[in-house]
């Protein structure tokens, strides 16, 4: 029960939440056929790689680690933004949101 | 404390990770995700974060996945189906995402010097200077080219989603409403 009440969790955990987060995110991206979450499964991602950013920030005491998260946040808002224009228009000329029949690229 | 709260947080992100993938429905997958950053807001708090904790709420959790579900109810999404392309996706990508998963996996717990995260422990240890005071010392002064620029970049994000998003009466948009039926 003492070593429940230590305040020290192990660096490494926290990059493993990350590891572990970014994977299901890649699975995500492969195995949803919805653009949207498609989509959502890009920002978790993206959630998961800031993760690590202030992990390591916090064990080098580097303020430059959470001033790249604030810049992917900021990214990430100008990217849901556009993407989420992007698939309104696709949505507008295709009618649909399965990535199956969003084709007219493929050769 | 710090255990028991990166354990509960931290089952809270991945319930909500896996969660997103088992969804069939979209909003169902954006509560999910919802769960997923809230969480990751409280490790940011506990990793001594706290501009960018509330930065994840308001900015993440709020003014993005507003964002989100606001596209999912204006198109109507239903539940996805389920095609010979996603049995394939399903079949490949599984493995190749554990293969990725157990490389990283790797290097993380083969890494050397990977110290503890202790609650409380700021950006610097100097008394009396807060998280945001740090940060913003820096943004403001040495990133403030960067910074500026990520306000054009904003910007032009806002113009090119109107100009995507809006009904397109110019020469191009009725031929491409027309050619997707």
């Amino acid at each position: 029960m003492s070593s429940l009440l230590t305040q020290e969790v192990p660096i490494s955990w926290y990059l493993l939440l990350s590891a572990v987060l970014f994977s299901l995110g890649v699975a995500g991206f492969l195995i949803k056929r919805n653009l949207i979450t498609v989509f959502m499964s890009i920002e978790l991602m993206l959630n998961a790689v800031n993760l690590s950013f202030v992990t390591f920030a916090h064990q080098w005491h580097a303020v430059k680690g959470q001033i790249f998260v604030f810049f992917v946040m900021v990214v990430a808002a100008a990217e849901a933004a556009v993407g989420l224009a992007i698939i309104i228009a696709v949505f507008r000329a295709r009618a649909t949101l399965a990535v199956d029949r969003i084709d007219l690229m493929k050769l | 404390m710090h255990l028991i709260l990166f354990v509960v947080f931290a089952g809270f992100c991945l319930a909500g990770a896996i969660n997103l993938l088992l969804q069939s429905h979209p909003i169902n997958s954006a509560l999910s995700l919802i769960v997923v950053m809230t969480s990751l807001a409280v490790l940011y708090l506990l990793l001594g974060a706290e501009f960018l904790a509330a930065a994840q709420v308001i900015v993440y959790a709020g003014a993005i996945m507003v964002l989100f579900i606001f596209v999912v109810m204006l198109l109507n999404a239903g539940r996805e189906e389920h095609t010979l392309g996603s049995r394939t996706a399903r079949s490949v990508g599984f493995p190749a995402v554990v293969a990725i998963l157990a490389v990283i996996a790797t290097v993380i717990l083969k890494a050397q010097g990977l110290g503890v995260a202790t609650l409380g422990e700021g950006l610097t240890n100097a008394q009396g200077s807060t998280n945001i005071e740090v940060l913003s010392r820096v943004l403001f002064r040495e990133l403030l080219l960067p910074f500026e620029v990520t306000s054009i970049l904003i910007l032009i994000a806002i113009l090119g989603a109107v100009a995507l998003a809006s009904r397109g009466d110019g020469p191009h948009g009725n031929r491409e409403r027309t050619g997707g039926e």
